[in-house]
């Protein structure tokens, strides 16, 4: 027994937490890509996820397109609808205070939000599991749902090709250096502006993503982002807001801390990363990978 | 002179006979506000289809023929005890407000409760679960319409203990009214001969129940019981399906489950759940005339228990307020005890001392997927318990208006 919890337990709800830090990482990554390239900080990033998720119900419903699909058409719509948020709204407020971008994602959010929630109710709607992914294997101390380990596969692979891109492409060291001095960049004939655009579509994509991996298990509900926005915010203060490495540690890390929690103490379950993110802003303010600026 | 003293009389008399009939209605409009929640996880079951339900009855009470005036506010409580009361108390301060409806969420409830108690007026709950507005925080201005915990855990408590279900572990929403459901079923499984094998407080609005259903598995206990509501029910439900929980032999008791939650998770999930309600929309044609008028003004979903007892209370409440002519919160309330009820959706019933309203409560079963035929069509009845069986004994509940 291990502080009164026997072990078999124990892995079980680490593992669950490793699951839901995959959630966690996927969706700071996204949010981590638009504030450390764009320095946008993006609130709708919730009603975005939740977007992922309904186009996906749609697909299904109406098209009679299936999960894999989904994954891939909802993220290229769900990324179109950002860029077109961001040609036509957010390009004017890169010059303003960070503040203006997160007043105007903020009230976007809740605009989305409020109008899904008008048209569609609050409990929910269902989504089949596909086929391939249902059932579970048996590992001794718990079943592991086959779907589960799916979404943590999916997510690091995701999480490390960002990352890669980003890192160590050469276009990502064009969208690098275009954060740094845009002019200069642009005066190398590289389009600035364009690059923007697809780079927060992109970030809009990662977050329409995640919602498609959470629609079979959790409900396609327009109240899904709301709760998760708050907590994956919190994640990536953690983890520095602007890093990609940390934003995914952090991730990773913080859903394992959070399973430990609902095991030795669930009612503080929701509570226990925002009581993290206010020790590390007294200890570290720029984040645990963040750098000062 | 005798011409004009003789007009001013006459003019004074009837300006003096005309209101009587209002005069003791304040400010002589009779005002209703129906708080809520209307954006978070109760918004289906309760929400905006409890302010159509209130106007129903106004319209069917017929109001306007009767020459009185009534008028129907909302607001959103957020599933927030502060913001619930602060609300009410500006209703009943400000804004004239004569009787609070509906309120799901029992800490609001709670709350309201003692705010509508300190300014006499009323409060007819229809969405809130917790035994203890009947018991502990009774009140002379409180009339607890629908269901109770304490109904639905002998309702769905026992009927399962009955069957088998022996050994219990909880998965319960951390707040009053998942304590007060968890503390009513874990009585009725103790009476019943069975055991409780441990409980989970998870809070209120979790999304993610994997955590909760892992402990609640290797509990090894024969029934895990869902103490709580709307999304976190739904949730909990369709997630137990992957670790694999049924097939592995235990089974799920969904100790409070209304139909919306039921469509939400689809049929195929649902089907064989298990539960208690006061209410279905199909049981009789009266119902069902009901449900018609009601889906065509909510985008077609259909009453809920809750929306049905906004609606017959708010009937109750208007032809007690017309038999006494005032709206004074605790007169009514009492003729309200003393009148009979009689609406086309409970039948006829009887209000308690203690605020409890005494109707039949109904065991119903989910269908399969294949035994529906149309939509909405998702219930069997299983059971029913007879009004003076279906709530707790009025001497049980330690509520200081009953005399012992």
């Amino acid at each position: 027994m291990i502080l009164g919890i026997p072990p078999q337990a124990l892995f079980g709800q680490l593992l669950i937490g490793l699951i839901n830090g995959a959630f966690y990482a996927m969706l700071s990554l996204g949010l981590s890509v638009i504030f450390g390239l764009l320095n946008i900080i993006n609130f709708t990033h919730g009603a975005q996820y939740m977007m992922g998720a309904f186009v996906a119900y749609f697909l299904l419903q109406y098209a009679g397109l299936g999960y894999w699909w989904a994954l891939l058409l909802a993220p290229v719509a769900v990324g179109l609808l950002g860029m077109l948020m961001e040609r036509f709204l957010l390009k004017w407020l890169y010059s303003l205070d960070h503040l203006y971008g997160l007043l105007l994602t903020f009230g976007l959010g809740l605009m989305i939000q409020g109008l899904f929630r008008n048209q569609f109710g609050s409990s929910g709607l269902p989504y089949v599991m596909p086929a391939e992914l249902t059932g579970g294997r048996n590992l001794g101390f718990m079943v592991l749902p086959n779907y589960r380990a799916w979404v943590v596969v999916f997510s690091l692979a995701l999480c490390l090709g960002t990352w890669f891109v980003i890192e160590r492409t050469k276009l990502g060291s064009y969208l690098r250096a275009a954060t740094e001095n845009p002019a200069l960049v642009q005066a190398f004939g590289i389009n600035v502006p364009r690059m923007i655009t697809l780079t927060y579509g992109f970030g809009v994509a990662l977050a329409a993503v995640a919602g498609v991996l959470a629609a079979p298990i959790y409900q396609v509900n327009p109240l899904m982002g709301a709760d998760l926005i708050i907590v994956v915010f919190a994640v990536v203060v953690i983890g520095g807001m602007g890093s990609i490495i940390g934003s995914v540690v952090t991730g990773f890390g913080l859903g394992l801390i959070e399973g430990l929690t609902k095991v030795f103490y669930p009612e503080a379950s929701n509570t226990v990363i925002f009581v993290i993110m206010a020790l590390v802003l007294l200890v570290k303010p720029a984040g645990l990978f963040g750098r000062a600026q | 002179m005798l011409k004009f003293w003789l007009l001013t009389v006459a003019v004074a008399l009837g300006l003096g006979v005309a209101p009587a009939a209002q005069a003791q209605i304040s400010d002589g409009v009779v005002k209703l506000g129906v708080l809520t929640d209307m954006s978070s996880l109760y918004a289906d079951l309760s929400g905006q289809g409890s302010v159509i339900a209130a106007r129903l009855a106004v319209e069917d009470f017929g109001a306007a023929k009767k020459g009185m005036k009534v008028e129907i506010i909302s607001a959103d409580h957020q599933n927030k005890a502060d913001v619930g009361s602060g609300i009410a108390r500006q209703w009943l301060d400000a804004e004239k407000v004569d009787a609070i409806l509906d309120t799901p969420n029992s800490a609001v409830a709670l709350a309201v409760n003692q705010v509508v108690k300190d300014k006499g007026k009323a409060f007819l709950v229809s969405g809130a679960a917790s035994s203890d507005l009947t018991g502990k925080a009774c009140s002379p201005n409180t009339v607890h319409w629908t269901y109770d915990t304490w109904a639905l855990a002998n309702g769905t408590g026992s009927a399962i203990v009955k069957t088998g279900g022996d050994t219990w572990f909880f998965l319960t929403s951390d707040y009053a009214f998942g304590h007060a459901l968890e503390r009513d079923t874990e009585a009725v499984v103790i009476k019943n001969g069975g055991k409780v094998l441990g409980k989970v407080r998870h809070p209120l609005n979790t999304a993610d129940f994997s955590s909760f259903l892992l402990q609640a598995q290797s509990s090894k206990a024969k029934i895990i019981g869902l103490a709580n509501a709307g999304g976190d029910t739904t949730n909990a439900i369709k997630q137990a399906a992957e670790f694999g929980i049924v097939k592995g032999g235990q089974n799920l008791a969904g100790l409070l489950v209304f139909i919306t939650d039921v469509h939400a998770l689809g049929l195929p999930t649902a089907q064989g759940l298990i539960f208690t309600e006061a209410f279905y929309w199909d049981l009789n044609d009266k119902t069902r005339a009901f449900a018609k008028r009601f889906a065509e003004l909510d985008r077609g979903i259909h009453p809920t228990m809750i929306h049905a007892g906004v609606y017959a209370a708010t009937l109750h409440y208007l032809k007690a307020v017309e038999a006494l002519k005032s709206d004074d919160g605790t007169k009514v309330i009492a003729k309200m005890k003393e009148m009979p009820t009689d609406d086309p959706l409970f039948g006829k019933g009887t209000i308690r001392a203690d605020g409890r309203k005494l109707h039949p409560m109904y065991l119903f079963e989910v269908k399969k997927p294949s035994e529906s035929k149309a939509p909405w069509d998702y219930y069997k009845l299983r059971a029913t318990t007879p009004a003076d069986q279906a709530f707790r004994p009025i001497d049980q509940g330690d509520c200081p208006l009953v005399k012992k």
